[in-house]
């Protein structure tokens, strides 16, 4: 029998990035296929290739032996490919059989067509169990069941191939159930799966064949029954990282950070932190890896002031931060106590885009730079500016200049100068050198090590294991809101580490 | 002192004041509910008014009239769609500039056309007749009834009647029609709408083009029916009220229309008030009733009544995230 | 396409420019088809409205109202607020400065009276713009629709109040009586004869005094600076450690106070009593110019001028050509708004084409 889908040396570049390169394996008939990878792997490109969102640049796709040319994701919907994404494509207000309808209605009258495909979604859903009542809004569904809604569309729609794309982010433990016990029914029925994930567990739980990719490549395809948990962690990460970075020695001093028992749920009740309990102590680099949407973000965004927990404690220099009932100016506050923060998302948080260089190098500082009646004193930023501009070597060196209009690595610099400036006890750091050209991650780097060796401490949120090793005195791992594991600089182990970050701890 | 209240009078009066806001409730409701804000309901009811009114006079024929008045409406309801949707702009700005613009070249045009002080001259007899349903004089010495039948339901212009089959109508557009699914649809999440095949930018403009027909009945019965010419600025405000009662009838048909009642009835009732007292009040005078449909729209928005929710992609022009 | 990627000069200069010749050449267009020459109706217009000294007075009056409702609309949008409130507003504000006058004129002198009346035309006008503010700020009601809502509130209020209570007995204006002398503006002709009998007064100065301290403010100080993050970028001004519910209010207050101080100019240096529907469109006008002026003083100061000299000159010119009634400037404040507020970005492909083509040096 032919495979479901076949690539053949699929290539995609943007930019300066290669997604995906020389991309080629086969995906059998009437099986779940898991592909996993880390961040930046080439696995959510690929997939949006099937679909027809993106054109690769060569090599070719075969559905069932013959080879096709999917233009867009109407072409590839016909071809019977369906994909469930990570947001969903749902109309909120509206009943289940209305978003179903939606485009494919049938006729002008909706009622004449209502009661059909009323029907007929009843029956797929017990076919499927997928336990959803086709008249119920979409607003007053679980996520889990929102998720079964998009499922059931694209069975509707006569789906033979259904990609899914971490679809477990959202997903309580028994959500993550019910979603397999579909997709089991779905094998069954004698469709084929492709399941996008970093999750060990799940590749295990459900998966008959897996490839793995790493930075746009296939490094690994195997059966799943013929493979374990480190053998997988091992092709997922595993590859010659460089040494932890010089650095003066490792002799930490009094704990600056302490964090107790925090957690964050969200309005659906999921956990998006559990029982966060770590420290962080004067010049120590306490670096947390893992794929990105596991809680690292909001525990930075928890840590800064912008966001309040839902229960825990953390105490800065021995006193409880004073989280208060809503987080409008919090960050404010957290800032005057000495916690800088180098946001994630640099264009969203971290700057004003319409502002000049010298302007952003000022945001949230904006009251120590005022003198008398609240009037900002330009003489002496402007100097402070020139100055940092050289010291940290931002090109160009105009104060004036409007930030979009520096590289991504730039605009960093200007971020990290600007935070380095405030000599806080506690930077809070998240992904440093995300959209950065090498010659700046070395710099970065460096400065970052200056800091710690100078009594800083550091909590660096990073998904390049490259940089964890480079930086990190001490590596937490995170998978699902928790703390999966935890290892002293030496003894970075990328096999261990990849079971941390699967979800599967020792 | 009840008897002052002349209550027989203010309902006729509700009925008769009510079409005005409905047509321009369920243009903006058409709009709205496709996404696009529409602040001009005022501009597409006055140019329409005075441009039917003009027409009514020039061929003394009020259907011609009305229907000039549904062209210029469409016209400016497409160059609204036109900003707001091809070119992206701000929508609110958009229908403030297209109010302000009407307002002040229909009274030039109207000075330059009929050289009355920016007014059109009287359509006289070029009106629309009162619809006298039959058997009306058989009823009329009934007590009750015979009021009830001849002036309450009937003895309107077709307009009114128009008005009320309407709502009905556009309840079964919204909800149950093809075409409806996909206006809500791409006023609440254009990006699965846009996923599931269909097109954003179109249904929009389809959306101001409905708009741009009802709203411009508003106008052609503020003219034709309820004065007989053109004056400057004869809008009102309706246009902002009949936003009102949207936001109030949480851009549903049926309580949007229930809305518009409402302040077709505090629009009769104010005229009624004035000089009437009340028992330990006094005099309530005309312009605090006035304030009421506003009042009360504030305190719909600050969600201390029903939660009154807009469509969700309301404002925001829609751009293909792939 | 976004104008941020087009040059400062380019979308500070070039499309305002080309925005408002957009709007004239329409007008011109109109005014053709209505049978007068455009040319010679703009050349009667300059000429009254600037040429002479009078006329330039009456510009210059006209355009005092304007900064002020200008400025109030302009602080509003630097924090990402639509203020459309601002005709309501100010017609409170009016009412704060007469209630103020109307019980001490007879007892303070001058030097006294004025501030007080300032003060309470500032007090009413922000009282007026608080609630919208909050429940913006709290609940998330809409800024723009509360504030159409409170500008029809306003106007049923004030009816109520001025027939019920302002309307002295025997008159039948709808208006309160006269202010006593003491509470008079002096007016600039008394220190520039040459301006003849116009109604400027020292409120102009006033207007140019709240732009310097407006500029300052908003690009040198630091709330200011907080102010013009809220409304670039929340996300980074919520980073930066800004308080967004307590900047709303703050912007808010400030604009309604700016707009309730746009009465003092007409109440209290020309007509000298509180009348009916005064403001006129008055707060209306101050969204054209907070978009035309692009929210910055300067262009503030221009396009009040611009515009007072389109009433002045609109309204001579009214008197020589009947086709083109005063209401047509009312035509071309819509038209103004139309392009330079919601047609902004039309030229701005064809401006960045034509950037492409020249010699990288230009740039």
């Amino acid at each position: 029998m032919q495979p479901a889908v076949e690539f053949r040396h699929i290539s995609k570049r943007f930019g300066a990035v290669q997604a995906n390169a020389d991309v080629s394996f086969s995906i059998a008939q009437g099986s779940i296929h898991g592909v996993i990878g880390e961040n930046g792997a080439g696995k959510s490109t690929l997939m949006s290739i099937l679909y027809g969102y993106y054109r690769a640049d060569s090599g070719q796709i075969l559905l069932n032996g013959e080879e096709r040319h999917i233009r867009n994701s109407q072409e590839a919907i016909r071809l019977g490919i369906g994909m469930v994404h990570q947001h969903f494509m749902l109309v909120e207000n509206m009943t289940v059989l209305d978003n179903v309808m939606l485009g494919a209605e049938g006729g002008v009258r909706l009622k004449a067509h209502r009661t059909g495909i009323e029907a007929e979604l009843r029956d797929i859903c017990k076919r499927y169990s997928l336990d959803i009542d086709p008249l119920a809004k979409i607003q007053d569904l679980s996520v889990g069941a929102q998720q079964r809604v998009e499922i059931l569309k694209q069975i509707y729609r006569s789906a033979s191939i259904l990609i899914l794309d971490e679809p477990t982010a959202v997903l309580t433990v028994q959500e993550t159930e019910s979603l397999f016990e579909v997709l089991r029914l779905f094998k069954e029925q004698g469709k084929t799966i492709v399941l996008i994930t970093h999750k060990l567990q799940e590749i295990l739980a459900i998966t008959d064949n897996v490839t793995v990719m790493r930075a746009g490549r296939v490094v690994g395809a195997v059966q799943t029954a013929n493979t374990n948990k480190e053998e997988l962690a091992n092709m997922m990460v595993g590859r010659p990282i460089e040494t932890q970075l010089p650095r003066a020695p490792y002799n930490p001093g009094a704990t600056v950070l302490k964090v107790e028992g925090l957690n964050l749920k969200n309005g659906q009740n999921v956990s998006l932190l559990d029982n966060i309990n770590f420290n962080i102590r004067a010049g120590e680099i306490v670096a947390i890896a893992g794929v990105s949407g596991n809680g690292q973000s909001e525990l930075l965004e928890i840590l800064s002031g912008m966001r309040l927990p839902s229960t825990g404690k953390v105490s800065f220099l021995d006193k409880l931060l004073p989280f208060g009932h809503h987080a409008d100016g919090l960050p404010a506050k957290f800032r005057r106590l000495g916690i800088s923060h180098i946001p994630e998302d640099r264009l969203r948080d971290g700057v004003v885009k319409d502002f000049s260089v010298m302007m952003n190098l000022m945001l949230g500082y904006q009251r120590k730079a005022s003198k008398g009646f609240g009037l900002i004193d330009f003489k002496s930023v402007m100097r402070r500016c020139a100055e940092l501009l050289k010291m940290f070597d931002v090109r160009p060196a105009n104060p004036n200049l409007r930030i979009a209009l520096l590289s991504g690595g730039n605009q960093q610099k200007v971020v990290i100068a600007r935070e380095m400036e405030a000599a806080p006890k506690l930077m809070l750091v998240g992904q440093p050198t995300r959209g950065v050209d090498i010659g700046t991650i070395e710099s970065i780097h460096a400065q970052l090590l200056k800091m710690r060796d100078a009594g800083v401490a550091i909590l660096l949120v990073s998904v390049e294991l490259e940089e964890v090793k480079s930086l990190a005195d001490r590596i937490l791992v995170m998978c699902g809101g928790r703390i999966t594991g935890q290892l002293n600089a030496d003894e970075f182990d990328a096999t261990k580490i990849g079971l941390m970050m699967g979800g599967l701890h020792k | 002192m009840f008897e002052d209240f002349h209550l027989a009078s203010i309902l006729v009066s509700t009925i008769r004041n009510a079409p005005v806001l409905i047509f321009a409730a369920m243009a903006g409701l058409f709009a709205e509910r496709s996404g696009v804000v529409d602040l001009a309901l005022e501009g597409k009811m006055l140019a329409s008014a005075f441009v039917s009114a003009s027409v009514a006079y020039v061929t003394q024929n009020p259907w011609l009239g009305i229907a000039a008045g549904v062209g210029i409406s469409v016209v400016i309801a497409l160059l609204q769609g036109y900003v707001s949707i091809t070119q992206k702009g701000n929508q609110l700005v958009a229908g403030i500039a297209i109010n302000i613009a009407v307002s002040g070249l229909s009274f030039v045009l109207a000075q330059f056309f009929f050289g009355q002080g920016g007014r059109t001259p009287d359509l006289g007899q070029a009106r629309l007749f009162d619809i006298i349903l039959p058997g009306t004089d058989a009823v009329a010495n009934i007590p009750f009834i015979g009021w009830f039948y001849g002036k309450l339901i009937g003895g309107h212009t077709a307009l009114v009647y128009l008005a009320f089959a309407l709502v009905p109508l556009v309840h079964w557009v919204i909800y149950h029609s093809r075409f409806g699914l996909r206006l809500r649809a791409v006023g609440e999440n254009p990006h699965a709408a846009d996923a599931a095949g269909v097109h954003v930018e179109r249904t929009r403009f389809l959306a101001m083009l409905c708009a741009g027909v009802l709203c411009s009945f508003s106008g052609a019965y503020l003219a034709i029916v309820q004065s007989g010419f053109f004056l400057r600025d004869m809008s009102a405000g309706n246009g902002f009220l009949a936003l009102t009662a949207l936001v109030f009838g949480n851009w549903r048909p049926l309580y949007t229309a229930m809305g518009c009642l409402m302040f077709g009835f505090f629009g009769a009732l104010q005229i009624q008030m004035e000089g009437v007292e009340l028992p330990g009040i006094g005099k309530i005078p005309g312009s605090l009733i006035q304030m009421i449909p506003y009042v009360v729209t504030v305190i719909v928005l600050a969600g201390f009544m029903a939660k009154s929710v807009a469509p969700r992609a309301i404002g925001i022009p829609f751009v293909k995230s792939r | 396409m976004s104008t941020n990627d087009l040059p400062r000069w380019a979308t500070a200069v070039v499309l305002p420019v080309l925005n408002l010749l957009s709007a004239l050449l329409v007008a011109a267009l109109v005014i053709y088809l209505l049978g007068e020459n455009p040319l010679e109706s703009l050349g009667i217009l300059v000429n009254s409205a600037v040429m002479n000294p009078e006329g330039l007075g009456y510009t210059l009056f006209y355009a005092s109202t304007f900064i002020f409702t200008g400025l109030s609309v302009s602080i509003a949008m630097q924090a990402g607020l639509f203020n459309i409130g601002s005709e309501g507003q100010m017609y409170l504000g009016g009412l704060g400065l007469t209630t103020v006058i109307l019980a001490l004129d007879s007892s303070l002198p001058g030097w006294a009276i004025i501030p007080l009346a300032m003060l309470g035309s500032a007090l009413f006008g922000a009282a007026w713009a608080w609630l919208p503010a909050y429940l913006q700020a709290r609940r998330g009601s809409h800024i723009v629709v509360t504030t159409i809502m409170f500008n029809f509130i306003a106007a049923s209020l004030m009816n109520f109040i001025i027939v019920t209570y302002l309307i002295p007995s025997g008159q039948q204006n709808p208006a309160s009586r006269l202010f006593a002398e003491t509470a008079w503006l002096p007016r600039l002709s008394g220190w520039f004869p040459i301006l003849g009998d116009t109604p400027l007064n020292i409120s102009f100065l006033l207007a140019l005094l709240a732009l310097v301290i407006y500029g300052v403010t908003v690009w040198r100080s630091s709330w200011g600076y907080q102010l013009r993050a809220t409304g670039l970028n929340k996300h980074a001004a919520h980073y930066a450690g800004v308080s967004i519910t307590k900047m709303i209010v703050v912007a808010m207050l400030i604009s309604g106070a700016l707009a309730g101080l746009a009465s003092v100019n007409a109440l209290m240096g020309s007509t000298h009593y509180l009348a009916l529907n005064f403001p006129a469109g008055a707060g209306f006008i101050g969204i054209a110019i907070a978009l035309m002026g692009r929210q910055h003083p300067v262009g503030i100061l221009l396009s009040s001028i611009l515009f007072g000299a389109l009433i002045q000159g609109g309204f001579d010119l009214s008197l020589e050509k009947s086709n083109i009634p005063p209401e047509t400037f009312i035509f071309i404040q819509g038209l103004i708004i139309l392009f330079c507020g919601a047609m902004e970005n039309f030229y701005a492909p064809a401006i960045a084409a034509l950037i492409k083509r020249l010699p990288s040096r230009a740039r």
